[in-house]
């Protein structure tokens, strides 16, 4: 089902549809996160991806046209490329460890000690808190300033466009 | 078959990551753009998150009775990700309309045919 709607959205040229479609992949992706036990990230997704995202891009639209021009040549070059690339991808996942692999590294290295030992040294029965907010707390802390640099150069651009039409008028 | 079946969450990550790697050059709409961007990232969430589930685990969440749990440490990491990738994506969309401010378009095609003819009507008066 997502991949029916990416297929869509790469093919659809009216950017309303493509911006609501994004939506609906949003909450698809959300719920494929539900199943795989990530329910923190999930919510997160839903919320973000599904909600600020689409009210940012309609807000976008609001300033721009709402219709793709039809491209000038054919997409062959990027098409190969692209292809090109998941070749790559599919030759390197084969390398990987099969899907719910408990000795896969990934189990087997940090992960127990944050399950054992996290509730008794933060007190946080969700382990993803514990460790969002205790054990790698320097991470949200650089997150922050990545959103707050964000907030300023938005800021910076959007308002020198009213300067500039209040010098005009 | 149950090999082809461990290898399938992969199969759909390279498929959305190559679908928006193709949206993303052959589309010359910049609002496009940032939705194959999207589309990127989120098949970036789905290659970490995949691998640290467990087939009979529950949510990381410490309760009496359970005692498989999924990997806490990539969802923390992509929780992180998600609220950059959208600073991001607020960036490039204020970038989009800036861009449309300029040069009252927001395709490349056309964007990149205005700035030709400027610099050929300066050449030309200078």
């Amino acid at each position: 089902m997502m991949v029916v709607t990416v297929v869509a959205l790469a093919r659809s040229r009216n950017l309303f549809a493509v911006v609501v479609l994004f939506g609906a992949y949003s909450f698809l992706m959300a719920t494929v996160l539900v199943a795989l036990d990530a329910v923190d990230v999930a919510m997160t997704e839903a919320a973000v991806g599904a909600g600020i995202s689409t009210v940012l891009f309609l807000g976008a639209l609001h300033l721009c046209r709402s219709e793709e021009a039809k491209p000038a040549h054919r997409p062959l070059i990027p098409l190969a490329l692209a292809s090109g690339v998941g070749a790559l991808l599919v030759y390197g996942s084969l390398g990987l460890p099969a899907f719910s692999d408990p000795t896969a590294p990934i189990h087997t290295h940090v992960a127990p000690r944050y399950l054992n030992e996290g509730p008794k040294e933060t007190g946080v029965p969700n382990v993803v808190t514990a460790v969002l907010a205790s054990y790698r707390g320097y991470d949200t802390f650089g997150e922050t300033t990545v959103v707050f640099t964000a907030g300023i150069g938005v800021i910076a651009l959007l308002r020198r466009r009213n300067k500039n039409k209040a010098e005009q008028s | 078959m149950s090999t082809l079946a461990g290898y399938f969450s992969y199969a759909v990550t390279i498929f959305l990551l190559v679908a928006g790697l193709f949206i993303i050059i052959a589309r010359g709409n910049l609002i496009k753009k940032m939705v194959g961007l999207g589309i990127f990232q989120t098949s970036v969430y789905l290659l970490y998150i995949a691998p640290g589930k467990l087939v009979g685990g529950t949510a990381p969440i410490i309760a009496p009775g359970f005692h498989v749990y999924s990997n806490p440490l990539p969802h923390v990491l992509i929780l992180t990700a998600i609220v950059v990738g959208v600073a991001t994506l607020a960036l490039g969309l204020a970038l989009a309309v800036r861009i449309h401010e300029a040069y009252g378009s927001i395709e490349e095609d056309e964007i990149l045919e205005q700035d030709n003819a400027d610099a050929g009507s300066k050449e030309r008066g200078g």
